[in-house]
């Protein structure tokens, strides 16, 4: 009897990427406005919060959602005290740079950027320093984080819309993401990855591909892309050449003119490089179903279940 | 932000980049008085930001200042590509030896930085890279480590560059260096550079590129935005802070979320091949956690546009509250008052959508129709464009 109850753990630890219901998590800029928002809806999702960190707030216990929450001046400092293997950072663009060098330097495993409007050099600054250190992986900026629903929910994604499944999903887009996860609700979810709009970003695609293709639970995927960059492209090449469970697409941006900036600093279409065509080609290339709107693209994934 | 080549050419000479003297106009008066003062031949060029204008003949040498007067009258106002010439440029005329070509960019795909250069200037850069790939030398950067001199050195001797220029070369990658990091470009390119017949290495047209996102830390960028070209709704949207882009259709669209905003303008599009081509008119996207006053401000943006037929309002509250939503949409029909007459269509989803649909119901207006699905809504916003 013992051994199913094992595997049974191993499982509920393991049915997931990046994140599982032992991720223990603190939060930068917890007891600004949106940090302390999102802590509490954090912990109402089941997510595993230890502590905050708002330099120069050090000391201070702050009580969210009835949990009593220590607050550190440093990353260092709250990974020494907690044991916690990720870190959100909820701080404004300006001092955003500076929070994610803490937690790189602090080797927290797992980084995931919140803020959106951080400028491209900072990013670029940040994620040059956190390849070179080796110990963290970051998600986003300018993302809302990544949820395995009943199990932990790291960032902004409303954890309602749906529960546990077996459909992994990777995004651009924070409300495509929900959107999507709606669409398929009846279905589930291991893992959904909001990896971000900026045209910079710790996680790709393929990183994503990568670990829903490895990860046993999960039995298809669904890729959300939009215009801007050739990430999607790439990403084509790798499920052609790596993935061998079920992909379905989608693309956002095909009526998006040519120059403008889409809401996304990354999602802008220069000259003829970066359209919504160019990556519905390549992903239809590589035996990606793209769909034509977020509901047929559910329909698609849907018939792909049913085989 | 894309820079004209004169503002590029004012942060170049700002960061110690070697530029000629040169002068903006925008009347062929001007451009004269420009001509004087700088002396000798000048060279007249017209500043639109898009490539090819010598080609389209908005590039002109002039002898003596009365010829300049001469050839700025006939470069002003004239189109090229769509794009209007309100500003020319009057530059110092150098008698050019050797022309090369130098860049440095955000290179996306490889999260870094990437300097290209080239002992093939003047021509289109992709041109080279296609054909010659050889020479053109492709060098990443560590935004860390940034350009020294002697990292410049190496890259240049990688651009196979004569030796006699190397130095000069290595010089002005440095300065290009900081003009890129001190100002958050992703983008400074000088095509091209040139050895002038005694011997000077000079930026003689440049193209710049800037972040949006860093402007907090940059006041004075905000001199640089091309107030002319920019649409008057683009402009009252950026006063409220909306993420708002003008297009060339008859479905107004607003929606939480860039990704979802996008989404639904390709689905209204979709939708409007079967009602005559009707397309979306623009984007606005309301973003996360949206209040009652930004969508109504969102509204009455888009309820302001002529060419509006029907709106589209597709929100999935996630951190947004469908409720909040409804009441904007409802404060916004009030303070508009009669002055509203466009059909709204709106399609709730996610957070409280329930209390948002019911504010809707309740407030009964008769412009407003709700309907469940994405895919419905747009091609009922559709179908009430066409009529």
């Amino acid at each position: 009897m013992e051994q199913p109850q094992k595997l049974q753990n191993w499982r509920r630890n393991n049915m997931a990427i990046f994140l599982n219901d032992n991720t223990k998590v603190i939060v930068q800029g917890m007891t600004g406005s949106e940090g302390t928002k999102h802590t509490r809806r954090m912990i109402a999702s089941g997510t595993k919060i230890v502590g905050g960190v708002t330099p120069g707030k050090g000391g201070q216990v702050v009580e969210i959602e009835g949990t009593s929450l220590p607050v550190f001046n440093t990353v260092a400092e709250a990974v020494d005290a907690t044991g916690a293997n990720a870190s959100v950072i909820f701080v404004p663009p300006k001092f955003a740079k500076s929070a994610v060098i803490d937690a790189i330097d602090a080797h927290v495993p797992l980084i995931v950027v919140i803020t959106e409007g951080i400028p491209v050099h900072d990013t670029a600054s940040f994620f040059a320093y956190a390849q070179k250190i080796g110990k963290s992986r970051i998600i986003g900026p300018n993302c809302p984080g990544l949820i395995s629903p009943g199990k932990s929910n790291i960032g902004i994604t409303p954890a309602d819309i749906t529960g546990p499944g077996k459909i992994g999903l990777v995004s651009k887009s924070g409300t495509l993401t929900y959107q999507m996860m709606y669409e398929l609700r009846d279905i589930g979810f291991t893992t959904a990855v909001g990896i971000g709009g900026d045209p910079v970003i710790g996680t790709t695609h393929i990183d994503c591909l990568k670990a829903f293709q490895d990860d046993p639970e999960t039995e298809a995927i669904v890729m959300i892309g939009e215009i801007g960059g050739d990430a999607e492209e790439r990403a084509a090449a790798f499920i052609k050449e790596y993935v061998t469970k079920p992909v379905v697409g989608y693309v956002a941006g095909f009526t998006a003119p040519e120059g403008k900036t889409m809401g996304h600093a990354g999602a802008i279409v220069s000259g003829s490089s970066g359209t919504a065509e160019a990556k519905k080609v390549a992903l239809e290339a590589a035996g990606v179903r793209v769909g034509k709107t977020p509901s047929e693209t559910a329909t698609l994934l849907r018939s792909i279940l049913k085989g | 932000m894309d820079l004209f080549e004169y503002q590029a050419r004012d942060l170049f000479e700002a960061h110690g980049v070697p530029v000629l003297a040169g002068a903006v106009a925008t009347t062929p008066e001007e451009a004269q008085r420009a001509a004087e003062k700088i002396g000798g031949k000048v060279v007249v060029k017209a500043q639109v930001k898009i490539g090819g204008r010598g080609k389209a003949g908005g590039v002109k040498l002039a002898e003596n200042p009365a010829d300049t007067f001469e050839k700025a009258k006939a470069i002003l106002g004239m189109d090229i590509k769509g794009h209007t010439v309100h500003k020319v440029m009057i530059a110092a005329a150098a008698p050019i030896e050797s022309e090369y070509y130098l860049a440095i960019l955000l290179d996306r795909a490889a999260r870094s930085f990437l300097v290209m250069a080239s002992v093939s200037g003047g021509m289109d850069i992709e041109e080279v890279a296609h054909k010659t790939p050889e020479k053109l030398a492709k060098v990443h950067i560590d935004p860390n480590d940034g350009i020294s001199k002697e990292k410049a050195l190496d890259i240049v001797r990688k651009g196979g560059f004569p030796s006699d220029v190397e130095n000069g070369v290595a010089d002005v990658l440095v300065t290009l260096w900081k003009t890129f990091q001190n100002s958050d470009a992703t983008l400074v390119e000088v095509n091209p550079l040139v050895k002038t017949a005694d011997g000077r290495i000079i930026a003689l047209d440049g193209k710049v590129t800037l972040d949006d996102n860093a402007a907090f830390r940059h006041p004075d960028h905000e001199a640089l935005i091309d107030q002319a070209a920019t649409n008057p709704l683009e402009a009252l949207a950026k006063e409220k802070d909306l993420n708002y882009v003008k297009l060339e259709g008859e479905v107004g669209v607003i929606g939480n979320g860039a990704g979802l905003v996008m989404s639904t303008l390709d689905v209204v599009a979709y939708a409007g091949e079967k009602f005559g081509g009707v397309k979306p008119a623009n984007f606005l996207d309301i973003g996360g956690g949206a209040s009652a006053q930004v969508m109504a401000d969102g509204l009455s943006i888009i309820l302001g546009d002529p060419a509006v037929k029907s709106v589209f309002v597709n929100v999935f509250g996630g951190i947004t509250a469908c409720d909040a939503v409804a009441s904007g949409i409802v404060q916004a029909l009030t303070m508009l008052g009669d002055k509203a007459i466009k059909p709204i269509v709106v399609r709730l989803d996610g957070n409280n959508v329930l209390e948002g649909r019911r504010i809707l119901n309740e407030a009964n207006h008769p412009l407003v129709q709700q309907l469940d699905t994405m895919d419905g809504a747009a091609a009922k916003a559709a179908e009430l464009a066409a009529k």
